[in-house]
């Protein structure tokens, strides 16, 4: 017999041939881990044929036993060396035999990308999107066509309830973006025209950027953060909950019943939306006129009556139902295309807000570059 | 805790004791005045119609829902009185599995395993991936350990939820419609792994379930709530209440038949 070595909760002694492990006191799952390498060291001896216990000195124990156990029988029979479980507690062993021999394999990490495979892989992956959302864009056209012929499976119920979402709910947020924003484009321009002596023409400043521009802009953001995002995200919970799937089931197409609300309701709400936004972003730029600039209210209306045509009025309505369309369509494709866990709810919500947000800043560059070469 | 290790420590007193409990929702009242005790290392069922509060009592067990009345005592100290800190600590000592896993979906299955015991215990990472293998091992989840929940099956994502009941080694395992989605080849794994477990660890299991063959094959005792009276109207094990128990709504569920003078449309 040879001297014994000891560690915590167990007393090891080689006795003809044999390590004898001793377990003693509690082994619970607690502040103190299993001891690096210690099956190694206990079976690591020249000569030792087999491992058995002793538990008569054991306490309390839970999985954090298990675990020593399983390291050690593994390594018992890495080394041929007899694992011999008699002694250990009938519990012990009824659970030991739930466990595998061996621990199984660490899960092997994927394969490298290189980078022309990366780049394939991206090409790829953005031509389908684009297809498939070209696809969403056709359907949602042609669909649109067939509820204005009364062909179309739209509940009326679902328009108005999407339309009252994105039009009466969103005013107040609207109006307070576009207030500001007016009253911020009035500040910043009029500090300028008056260096020039022109500061009267900060309401033709107001009233051509606000109807043109700010106004469906600021409109489209707002929107995109508020309803584009809540479309995905209830998109994508429906997707999760398998409502989807039960549509497809019936054969109830997803188009008419899902998204041509959504698009029908914000396409023709956000051009009301920006004939609201733009009165109020003029109504910002006029109190800062006449409060801070001390320009007279009557100059100022002559002046923005004069500036603005109904060519700059329906340019901005032309764009806010563009806007609307575009943050519709992007937010259902995004949408019925989530997974399935809380976290692609979540993911489905940021991009349907970024992609809104991008494409409408986008599409803003385009309607002016085409606005410029048309003369309007 | 193992039974052996436990061994010397077991007193006649229940490990669960409940008197008196009422429990619902605002405005509607679920259930008045239910007590049961629930023994040491059993398999007890909370039994009962759909919407009869078999997991509202659950929840109110758990300490996930605050009781109208009554008190559930659990190590002398009834946790229905404790103050919020001291309940979560003995929170700590109970595992819950919900219906169809309800695990964390940003995680994959090991982690979901693994955070209770970041959380909960200063264990090295070693330590913890040590013994989240065991806990999967033995739940028998040999594929699908770095695989998210979305990508699992419904067998594997019960499987994954109740390894995770374990991750702490607790006292009392509470399961809600464990075997529920499952087929029956994989119900009956499931079944003998919680005989399995309670062999093995001791723990004691609470269970609500509407599988009869699952309550009278591992139940040993449990209580039965009424829908009608709003109170719990039978009290022992399934495959006693199933042979015995004489009361017509009882009878009826334990023996799958229509109560007498029931005219409902199925």
């Amino acid at each position: 017999m040879t001297e014994p070595s000891s560690g915590r909760g167990w007393i090891a002694r080689v006795d003809q041939g044999a390590t004898v492990l001793s377990l003693t006191h509690d082994w619970t799952t607690g502040d103190a881990g299993l001891e690096p390498g210690i099956a190694a060291t206990l079976l690591a001896r020249p000569g030792i044929q087999a491992l058995r216990f002793d538990t008569r000195e054991l306490g309390r124990w839970d999985s954090s036993l298990l675990v020593f156990l399983a390291a050690l029988r593994a390594e018992a029979r890495l080394r041929h060396v007899d694992f011999d479980e008699k002694g250990l507690p009938p519990a012990a062993q009824q659970l030991l035999a739930l466990l595998p021999e061996h621990p199984p394999a660490p899960p092997s990490s994927p394969p490298r990308i290189g980078m022309v495979e990366g780049l394939g892989r991206w090409v790829i992956g953005n031509s389908t999107e684009l297809m498939a959302f070209t696809t969403l864009v056709g359907d949602t056209i042609l669909r649109t066509a067939a509820a204005v012929r009364g062909r179309a499976r739209m509940r009326l119920a679902d328009l108005f309830a999407r339309m009252q979402e994105a039009g009466i709910e969103a005013l107040p947020m609207v109006a307070l973006v576009n207030v500001l924003v007016g009253g911020i484009v009035a500040f910043v321009g009029a500090v300028q025209l008056r260096r020039f002596g022109a500061g009267i023409y900060i309401a033709n400043l107001i009233g051509v950027a606000e109807v043109r521009e700010m106004a469906p802009l600021m409109t489209a953001i707002v929107m995109s953060g508020r309803t584009g995002s809540a479309y995905a995200a209830e998109l994508a919970t429906m997707q999760g909950s398998e409502e989807i799937d039960a549509l497809r089931a019936f054969g109830i197409p997803i188009v008419d019943y899902l998204v041509l609300p959504r698009v029908s309701a914000l396409t023709a709400m956000m051009p009301v939306l920006n004939l609201y936004a733009g009165a109020l972003g003029i109504l910002g730029g006029f109190t800062v006129a006449v409060v801070m600039m001390k320009i007279s209210p009557a100059a100022f209306v002559a002046q923005i009556r004069g500036a603005l045509t109904a060519g700059e009025i329906f340019f901005g309505l032309a764009k806010a139902a563009t806007f609307g369309a575009w943050i519709g369509t992007a937010a259902c494709r995004i949408g019925l295309h989530a997974g399935r866990s809380a976290t692609d709810v979540g993911q489905s919500a940021t991009a349907a807000a970024v992609s809104g947000i991008v494409g409408v800043i986008a599409l803003d560059a385009v309607f002016d570059v085409c606005a410029d070469a048309l003369g309007i | 805790m193992s039974p052996d290790s436990a061994a010397g420590q077991e007193t006649s007193s229940p490990k669960l004791r409940v008197r008196g409990l009422a429990f619902g929702y605002p405005g509607l009242p679920l259930q008045h005045d239910v007590s049961f005790d629930v023994k040491s290392g059993a398999i007890f069922a909370i039994m009962g119609a759909s919407g009869s509060g078999k997991s509202t009592l659950l929840k109110a067990l758990t300490g996930l829902l605050l009781p109208t009345a009554g008190s559930i005592v659990f190590g002398g100290e009834d946790c229905c009185s404790m103050d919020p800190a001291r309940r979560e600590a003995v929170g700590r000592r109970f595992g819950v599995l919900f219906q169809g896993g309800a695990l964390w979906s940003s995680m994959t299955a090991a982690e979901n395993v693994a955070l209770p015991l970041q959380m909960f215990t200063s264990l090295d990472a070693a330590s913890i991936d040590a013994l989240v293998q065991v806990k999967l091992s033995l739940v028998g989840l040999d594929t699908g350990r770095t695989s998210m929940p979305s990508d699992l099956s419904g067998g594997m994502r019960q499987r994954v939820g109740l390894a995770r009941a374990l991750s702490l080694d607790p006292e009392i395992l509470f399961l809600d419609e464990p075997s529920a989605g499952l087929d029956p080849i994989s119900s009956r794994r499931f079944d003998d792994l919680l005989l399995e477990l309670r062999d093995g660890f001791g723990v004691t299991v609470i269970m609500v379930s509407h599988e009869l063959p699952s309550l009278l094959g591992i139940c040993d005792d449990g209580v039965f709530l009424d829908t009608e009276s709003k109170t719990a109207i039978a009290h022992g094990a399934p495959r006693v209440l199933r042979e015995t128990c004489t009361n017509p709504t009882v009878h009826a569920f334990m023996n799958r038949e229509r109560p007498p003078g029931d005219l409902k449309a199925p």
